[in-house]
């Protein structure tokens, strides 16, 4: 598998302090696949993804995503400011509070990235930003601030923003926790279509139903480590470990996905 | 009863037109200068380098614990024996009034800076932008809106701490008038005056200032 993996970590540390976050994590993402993380909150899934694109440094331990590799620990090196920046703009990230700009509209925020970082032309970018909008299906509000939308259409703006960069993998975290329960449905459609495009993606979330439904895979996370992993309905319907068990029987695990009718 | 006569200020009228114009333009000069000075340190304050903070630090706490008038008095007289440069009490006071005013300027940009949500920086380096320029294009824009009515009242605070310079024989408007009172042995209208001509120009800035607070805090 790791010979096609598009995205490859070995034995990843990170500590803040004395709290060891992330305990000798390892993980494989084929091409096209789609990984759910899931586990309760401070079990690392969280920061597991942000060291996927280096928003945070690991201590230790390796990360490949695509033709790019980084060592961390004993011995090499930490990567050049330049050369991170680098290695980010070939992933998107879509954020639990969504982190739109609020000064730009919502053209100018997917806009941003392909302007400011790829260096394109404006109409081009403009032009690449309209169709990232009406793939979220918000074409419409070009030209609304954030400010003045619901927060499902936030994180549609949000996905069309990461998309724009044209990324070779998208890292999803929890981005529908912020969400009105009859929101949900809009955003994780995007997503669904998506993973039906070939996106290679990692998901941290608390929807069951929806990882059960999109992801191929899925990975159990509590304290730092992975408890279970393996093909996501086989997790789901029938987990080994008893920690997955026990965090499992708090949801919902089957059942259609939300309905999407706040799409506008 | 005193006897008011401010007729009697109209023949110093081109001192006093004199003096405020070396008031106004030195608060240019000090407020350009200071933002620089503020801005070097806000950053510095802001640097991943321990060693660059704490010179930053330093240099804030130096000027903004330190009476102004005391640091105008040791710019013209004790820092040319220490540094062996002569100068004109003009350089010293702007040098000190900037310096001053900097050390302000660079909590209010440093403040400004770091009131915007770290979320922001974030999307911007998951877009793979350098931290100069989603300094640039994400954090600044924003910080600059909410930093505005601080900085304008900062500088209106320059505006009247000019008025040191005159211990310097610096001939702003403080010094022109006391020209005139000792000449016209009417102190009190003279003084009168410069109070009034103050208020005149600063009244007006301040209604501004508010006005763009309030456009600002709708803007949100």
């Amino acid at each position: 598998m790791s010979e096609t993996a598009k995205i490859e970590i070995r034995a990843l540390r990170k500590s803040f302090g004395s709290n060891e976050v992330l305990k000798s994590i390892s993980l494989d993402v084929a091409k096209g696949g789609v990984v759910a993380l899931i586990g309760p909150s401070g079990s690392g899934k969280s920061t597991l993804l942000r060291c996927i694109n280096l928003l945070v440094v690991p201590d230790g331990g390796s990360v490949r995503v695509g033709d790019t590799s980084f060592a961390f620990g004993d011995g090499s090196k930490l990567p050049g400011v330049k050369t991170l920046a680098k290695f980010r703009a070939t992933t998107g990230m879509v954020f639990q509070h969504f982190n739109l700009f609020p000064h730009m509209t919502t053209l100018q925020n997917v806009m941003e990235g392909p302007v400011t970082v790829r260096r394109m032309a404006k109409a081009d970018a403009e032009k690449l930003a309209r169709a990232q909008l009406a793939k979220v299906g918000l074409a419409e509000k070009a030209d609304q601030y954030p400010a003045t939308l619901s927060g499902g259409q936030k994180q549609r703006v949000a996905i069309a923003r990461a998309l724009a960069m044209e990324p070779d993998v998208m890292l999803f975290d929890e981005a529908t926790s912020a969400l009105d329960p009859e929101l949900v449905g809009e955003v994780l459609n995007v997503i669904q279509q998506l993973a039906s495009e070939g996106m290679t993606m990692v998901i941290v979330t608390h929807e069951i139903a929806f990882a059960r439904e999109v992801a191929d895979r899925l990975i159990f996370m509590r304290d730092g480590v992975v408890v279970e992993e393996g093909p996501a309905r086989q997790v789901i319907d029938n987990p080994q470990e008893a920690a997955t068990r026990a965090f499992l029987s708090h949801f919902h695990r089957t059942g259609a996905l939300p309905p999407a009718n706040a799409v506008s | 009863m005193y006897q008011w006569d401010f007729g009697i200020l109209w023949s110093y009228r081109w001192l006093f037109l004199n003096g405020l114009g070396v008031t106004v333009g030195f608060t240019v000069v000090i407020v350009i200068l200071g933002l620089v000075f503020g801005l070097f340190g806000a950053f510095g304050t802001l640097s991943r380098f321990r060693a660059v903070r704490m010179i930053a630090l330093t240099f804030i706490e130096a000027f903004r614990c330190t009476p102004i008038l005391v640091q105008l008095i040791w710019f013209y007289y004790a820092l040319p024996i220490l540094a062996g440069i002569d100068m004109t009490p003009i350089t010293a006071s702007a040098l000190a009034l900037s310096l001053y005013g900097g050390s302000f300027y660079s909590e209010i940009i440093r403040g400004g800076i770091i009131s915007i949500d770290k979320g922001q920086s974030e999307a911007g380096a998951a877009l793979g932008m350098t931290p100069i320029q989603s300094m640039r294009r994400i954090v600044l824009p924003q910080a600059i809106k909410r930093m505005i009515p601080a900085l304008m009242n900062q500088s209106i605070i320059q505006f009247k701490n000019t008025s040191l310079v005159s211990v310097l024989a610096v001939p702003d408007l403080v010094y022109q008038s006391q020209v005139a009172a000792h000449d016209s042995y009417r102190p009190l209208e003279t003084y009168t005056a410069v109070a009034v001509a103050y208020a005149a120009i600063l009244i007006p800035l301040t209604i501004l200032v508010r006005r763009g607070e309030k456009r600002l805090a709708v803007g949100e």
